[in-house]
């Protein structure tokens, strides 16, 4: 029998059933749809996520005091030698690195007239701009120069600038942090929550020598540092190791590069998404049985029909496959149909939250059409084999 | 052509057996027209199903064109169902979506015949039982007597050596019987071997042949028990 009669027999026995046939097709379009939602959602957090790393700059190196023994990880670990702005200026002259910036971070409060604030307060340098992707809203950023340079201007993050300032013009202001008097030569622009652990957006940028000073701080919170040529940032992530191993006669700070973190996030997300995926999929058993039972019931009402194969001389091979065939078609429709419906449910969510990059991943499509084939056979097998078992003359009797 | 020697069918019931077939034995020669008559329950049926290979005996042995089949493997069986034996039911047993044509085709479809060749002998069987003009018509818009006539094209379509008709005319009005088994005879006429089960003494008057059964067993006289054309 060529495959093509087989499928039109068991097309022709569907439409027999329309009311049947479009219910279950829709128990699999619903599995399927929402399994393509749910993985697209989360697809969609991995990449937003990402996303943000990399607008931060995949580029980077990222120097912290202090040696890590996982790799893979953000680092954690005790500090044996202080990371210092020396330390600094000796990574500043690696051929490979065309900017590097040295932070010191603590949460001080900002004081202007009667009001005060605290936010985290950044010592750095000007290429921490640069490095960082930063946008100016009004004035510059700090004074480019030697890291060893105390000075006194302060740049304010937008939020921050906002809330101590309330709509005056903080540009040339001074501003108090401690004992200590800074005047405003900058805000930056609004920058939007970031995956970082601080906001920009309330920080506020000062000289990095003043900032060690008056946090009473000997060693730097971390050294960033942006690569010349991406395809190097395992030479300069080594080559700064050894720099500082020489420096330190020991191997005591860590460096990782934005990508073990990003890699890091993106497997944890990924994991996320393939848990939404499993649960959705238990959607698609749910829709697996429903064919099941439909085609239980078709097997029992086609009784007289069976028979009657079988009194024409249809082989049970035959039989086991025209009713599998029915069941694949039915899967496979509900399927194609859930592909439509999830792809529409994306596009729409697309369009209500067009910053969010929900979409559903090539591998997903290709998951979900082939779950929905094997929901098919593997519930349609019973029914099928049912149906071959039936004695043909109790089948054909009036009973 | 067809050889029942000692054959038994009993169904187990409750504590003990019912005896649907006792000890039959019977042969049939190749072109002969057999009526099988007999009250409701004698065993009619039963019978016809195992010269079909639909059923097997209990006991005793069946030969068809010169093979024990009695105890051929399932497979073989819908093999010789396919190509050698063709059936007519009481209840036709068309299916309601096809049409008459499609029904017809189907166990060409099964047996694997191409489309093309598949229309065109499904269009002669519609021919030869009259039924041409209704080819396109799905069994709820034909008449019970149309409804039969296409079941035995479907029945002859793989050209069968033998054709198992049970009560073929059970359903139908005076009219209608008539030309159904006017188109039976006709075949028959044409060489196809012809069993026929019926309740009419009037019908069963018309083939070469009557078998009688009582209670499962064959009765009446010993002579027609045997073909005189044996084959
Ligand atoms: N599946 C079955 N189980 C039990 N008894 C059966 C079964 N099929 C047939 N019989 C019995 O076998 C006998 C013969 O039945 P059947 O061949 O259908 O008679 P007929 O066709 O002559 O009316 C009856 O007594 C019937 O009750
Ligand atoms: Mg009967």
């Amino acid at each position: 029998m060529a495959l093509l009669d087989l499928l039109g027999f068991a097309i022709g026995a569907l439409r027999g059933h329309r009311l049947r046939t479009a219910l279950s097709v829709a128990g699999v379009a619903i599995g399927i749809a929402s399994v393509l939602t749910l993985t697209a959602l989360g697809e969609g957090a991995r990449r937003y996520i990402v996303d943000e790393f990399a607008a931060l700059g995949s580029n980077l190196i990222i120097v912290l005091p202090g040696k890590v023994e996982t790799t893979g990880g953000v680092p954690f670990g005790g500090v044996t030698h202080d990371l210092t702005l020396e330390d600094h200026g000796a990574l500043a002259r690696l051929d490979r690195l065309r900017r590097t910036a040295p932070i010191v971070v603590a949460t001080e409060t900002l004081r202007f007239q009667g009001l005060g604030r605290a936010v985290p307060v950044l010592g750095t340098t000007a290429e921490y701009l640069e490095i960082r992707r930063l946008k100016l809203a009004s004035g510059s950023f700090l004074p480019p120069g030697d890291s060893d340079r105390a000075g006194t201007e302060i740049v304010l993050g937008t939020r921050a600038a906002q809330e101590l300032f309330r709509g005056e013009n903080p540009l040339g202001q001074m501003v108090r942090v401690g004992p200590a008097r800074f005047h405003v030569v900058g805000v930056l622009a609004p920058r939007g929550p970031s995956v970082l652990g601080f906001d920009l957006d309330e920080a506020a940028f000062v000289p990095v020598k003043t900032a060690m000073r008056l946090f009473n701080r000997t060693s730097l919170f971390r050294i960033v540092a942006e690569v010349r040529i991406f395809a190097d940032m395992d030479q300069a992530k080594a080559e700064a190791l050894a720099l500082l191993k020489e420096r330190h006669r020991a191997e005591d700070v860590t460096v990782y590069t934005q990508d073990a973190m990003v890699s890091s996030f993106s497997a944890i997300l990924g994991a996320l998404t393939l848990t939404l995926a499993g649960i959705a999929s238990v959607s698609l058993v749910v829709a697996g049985v429903g064919i099941m039972n439909v085609m239980l019931v078709s097997v029992t009402e086609r009784r007289a029909e069976i028979g009657l194969l079988k009194a024409l001389g249809a082989a049970e091979p035959q039989i086991l496959l025209a009713f599998l065939a029915e069941a694949t078609i039915l899967a496979a429709l509900g399927g194609l149909l859930g592909l439509a419906v999830g792809a529409f449910g994306v596009r729409l969510l697309g369009l209500i939250y067009p910053d969010f990059p929900a979409a559903i991943p090539p591998w997903a499509v290709a998951a979900s059409l082939s779950l929905s084939f094997l929901v098919g056979v593997g519930f349609g097998v019973w029914p099928a084999r049912r149906a071959t078992r039936l004695d043909p003359v109790a089948a054909l009797a009036r009973r | 052509m067809i050889g029942l020697q000692g054959v038994w069918r009993t169904y187990p019931m409750g504590e003990g057996v019912v005896h649907a077939l006792r000890d039959v034995s019977l042969s049939i020669a190749a072109g002969e027209y057999v009526a099988l008559i007999g009250p409701s329950g004698s065993g009619k049926s039963t019978l016809l199903h195992i010269l079909g290979c639909l059923d097997r005996p209990t006991q005793g042995r069946y030969s068809f064109e010169g093979r024990e089949v009695g105890s051929l493997p399932d497979g073989e069986r819908s093999l010789l169902r396919r190509n050698r034996i063709g059936f007519v039911f009481q209840f036709f047993h068309l299916l309601p979506r096809l049409t008459a044509q499609g029904n017809v085709e189907l166990p060409m479809l099964f047996g694997g015949i191409a489309r093309d060749e598949r229309r065109e002998r499904a269009t002669r069987a519609l021919a030869s039982v009259g039924l041409l003009p209704r080819a396109g018509h799905r069994p709820d818009q034909l008449s019970g007597g149309e409804r039969q006539r296409a079941a035995i094209a479907r029945a002859v379509v793989m050209n069968p050596a033998v054709l198992l008709a049970d009560e073929p005319t059970g359903n139908l009005d005076r009219a209608s019987a008539q030309e159904v088994m006017g188109v039976l005879e006709a075949m028959n006429r044409q060489g196809l071997t012809l069993v026929v089960v019926t309740h009419d003494p009037v019908l069963a008057g018309h083939a070469q042949r009557v078998v009688h059964l009582t209670d499962g067993a064959l009765s009446g006289p010993p002579e027609v028990l045997t073909s005189t054309v044996e084959a």
